[in-house]
């Protein structure tokens, strides 16, 4: 764990940060109420059908604040106070940064169900810091092809070499997250994702590129789900069950594939804050969300749908389906880790996705 | 005497000092914060340039502002094309009865939110949108065009917006002018297009130049037009800035190439300043 030194411009920033946390944090509030937790979240846990049946059973109120990215979401914890925040959805490769900073709590493996995950995303890699463990994979998927089915060769989609082939040249639309679509690059070259180092970059710009040229788009969740749903492109490069699933009342024809090459899996953890004031709370908050009945609704929440991570999640055979749930063990078979590079190849690797997107 | 003198000093002071420390607490320390911000290095110790040099010395970075400026440059001119003459019809053709309603109306579709109204040209710009079906509905295109994600569709949502406020600025400036430099114009045997542009156009600059500078900042700082509507397909400075925060939390990078796109928009603040004085001669 790394300190940093105290000087006069940290102090000052770190004032003004609470304040302006502080002024955040009781505007997200609202009206007080006896019992309140505050959780750092991603946009499909703010959804009322997954939050309402716990406020309601344990009488308290779900303060959330949304945030995209782990640099800002640490950021708005930079300027918290100690004890603002209960628990946080993290990447689950990111949980270290998190430990390293002196955030989490260990979590009480014990009253958590851990040993109804499927085994694949447990994540101990990310999620368990010197023996103990600070973060639980709650959802998961992949960053693979999604695609409209009636629009292209399903066959087609089951290789990673027709996002770069002439045949769909203008019907791509690639997502706009580095890591996931470097490690869909490096799975196109034939390296694996948790191997990737500065060596590789040169390769993987090359590959970058070769999509670019194919691609109408490079747009995030909304902009490429609109651009899938519209018809504007055919498929979308990182695009999976997180894109499709949560469409497919409305548009059947959308689906993904995990083409030979493999997918990157992708996961979220949930995390408790070291200084939450109510761990009791915040611990009932996770194992609810982890419960078979959580599981099922934050997998099918209306900000987007993703495979709960546990299999004994309280879904409907039709939403099993569209999730494709029987599937998954193959699926995770084929799966490749999501890139967790350190921070300096972090920096090249985005560097290296800033100069693909200025490619013309 | 001495105590009144004290008071009549002490009043422009206490009327001024709320507007004072809502500056210097809103903008001087958060600005200071971000200058030194700028001079750290990312989860590092220590002051360093190695931020700004990034900036210089990275092709991509660079591009990030040659695109905003270009962009900026082209919606500006467009937009002062186009909100001239619809001011001018506004304030010289509708009768002064109807210009409030006129002006009303022009101005209504911006009370809808930008980001609704961003996405709604994506969709009208689309593969399967208004613009291209009626295109290749009436033959005059054998396949759609590509307009959506491209910088011409960051171009056609910026000059939505900004012709509105271009008319606004035109249209105050062309309502201030005495009928009488016309009037004396005609009188010394000018034509109308003469009286035009030796006349009304120079005296009508001033209006041009603060709608031209505020299409400017709002312009060249603006995240979201870029981001739906440009389908990332070339980066311009605020979407360079926001990747920096997102995922790696590079503050201090992000500062850095704030405090380059303040330093621009100071450049073309004093450019237009000789047009941006409250009073006028």
């Amino acid at each position: 764990m790394t300190v940093n030194a105290r000087t006069p411009l940290s102090i000052l920033k770190s004032h003004l940060s609470a304040a302006c946390a502080a002024a955040a944090l009781l505007l997200a509030m609202g009206g007080a109420q006896a019992a309140e937790l505050n959780a750092l979240i991603w946009c499909d846990h703010s959804d009322p059908a997954l939050l309402q049946p716990f406020e309601e059973a344990n009488n308290i109120k779900v303060n959330v604040k949304e945030f995209e990215g782990t640099g800002a979401g640490l950021a708005i914890v930079d300027q918290s106070q100690p004890g603002d925040w209960d628990v946080m959805v993290i990447d689950s490769i990111d949980v270290p940064r998190g430990v390293e900073k002196g955030l989490f709590e260990p979590l009480p493996e014990d009253k958590l169900p851990f040993a109804d995950l499927f085994p694949e995303v447990r994540m101990d890699k990310s999620t368990v810091v010197d023996g103990k463990r600070y973060g639980i994979t709650e959802k998961f998927g992949y960053n693979t092809i999604g695609f409209n089915k009636t629009k292209v060769d399903p066959a087609d989609m089951q290789s990673l070499a027709s996002l770069t082939s002439d045949k769909y040249n203008g019907k791509v639309a690639i997502y706009d997250y580095y890591l996931p679509v470097i490690g869909m690059a490096a799975l196109a070259i034939g390296k694996k994702t948790a191997e990737i180092t500065e060596a590789d970059l040169p390769a993987l710009k090359a590959e970058l590129l070769k999509m670019k040229a194919n691609a109408k788009l490079v747009g995030e969740v909304t902009a490429s789900q609109t651009a899938l749903a519209t018809g504007e492109v055919d498929i979308l490069v990182g695009g999976g069950e997180w894109v499709t699933a949560g469409l497919a009342k409305e548009n059947p024809a959308l689906d993904f594939s995990i083409p030979k090459e493999g997918a990157v899996l992708w996961s979220q953890s949930l995390a408790m804050f070291k200084d939450s004031k109510n761990k009791d709370m915040a611990l009932k908050f996770i194992q609810y969300i982890m419960s078979p009945e959580g599981q099922a609704r934050l997998a099918t929440s209306s900000c987007y749908w993703g495979m709960p991570s546990n299999t004994k999640a309280a879904l409907t055979e039709e939403q099993k389906k569209i999730l494709r749930f029987d599937e998954q063990p193959g699926f995770l078979a084929r799966a490749q880790a999501y890139p967790a590079p350190n921070a300096d190849l972090d920096k090249k690797m985005q560097d290296m996705w800033t100069e693909m997107l200025q490619a013309q | 005497m001495a105590s009144a003198g004290n008071n009549s000093s002490a009043l422009p002071w206490a009327l001024v000092t709320p507007a004072l420390a809502w500056t210097l607490l809103f903008f001087v320390l958060p600005f200071i914060a971000m200058g030194f911000s700028s001079l750290t290095a990312h989860e590092g110790r220590g002051f360093t340039l190695a931020n700004y040099s990034q900036f210089f010395t990275d092709p991509s970075y660079w591009r990030a502002m040659v695109n905003s400026l270009e962009v900026t440059a082209i919606v500006t001119v467009i937009s002062i094309l186009l909100a001239y003459p619809f001011a001018w019809i506004l304030a010289e053709q509708v009768p002064e009865r109807w210009q409030r309603l006129a002006l009303m109306l022009a101005v209504l579709p911006f009370w809808t939110s930008y980001v609704v109204r961003s996405y709604s040209w994506l969709l009208v710009l689309a593969q399967n949108g208004v613009i291209n079906r009626a295109l290749t509905g009436i033959g005059l295109v054998g396949e759609p065009l590509q307009l959506a994600n491209t910088r011409f569709a960051t171009v056609t949502g910026f000059v939505h917006f900004f012709v509105m406020l271009l008319t606004l600025t035109i249209f105050a400036n062309l309502k201030q002018l005495s009928p009488s430099y016309r009037k004396a114009a005609a009188d010394l045997g000018a034509g109308p297009v003469r009286t035009f542009v030796h006349v009304v156009l120079p005296l009508t600059l001033p209006g041009i130049m603060v709608g031209t500078f505020l299409t400017f900042v709002l312009c060249i700082g603006d995240y979201i037009t870029p981001q739906i509507l440009g389908g990332n397909n070339e980066l311009l400075m605020p979407q360079l800035v926001m990747m920096q925060i997102g995922r790696r939390g590079d503050f201090p990078l992000a500062s850095a190439l704030s405090i380059i796109l303040m330093a621009v928009v100071t450049i073309a603040y004093l450019a237009c300043a000789r047009w941006l004085k409250i009073e006028r001669a």
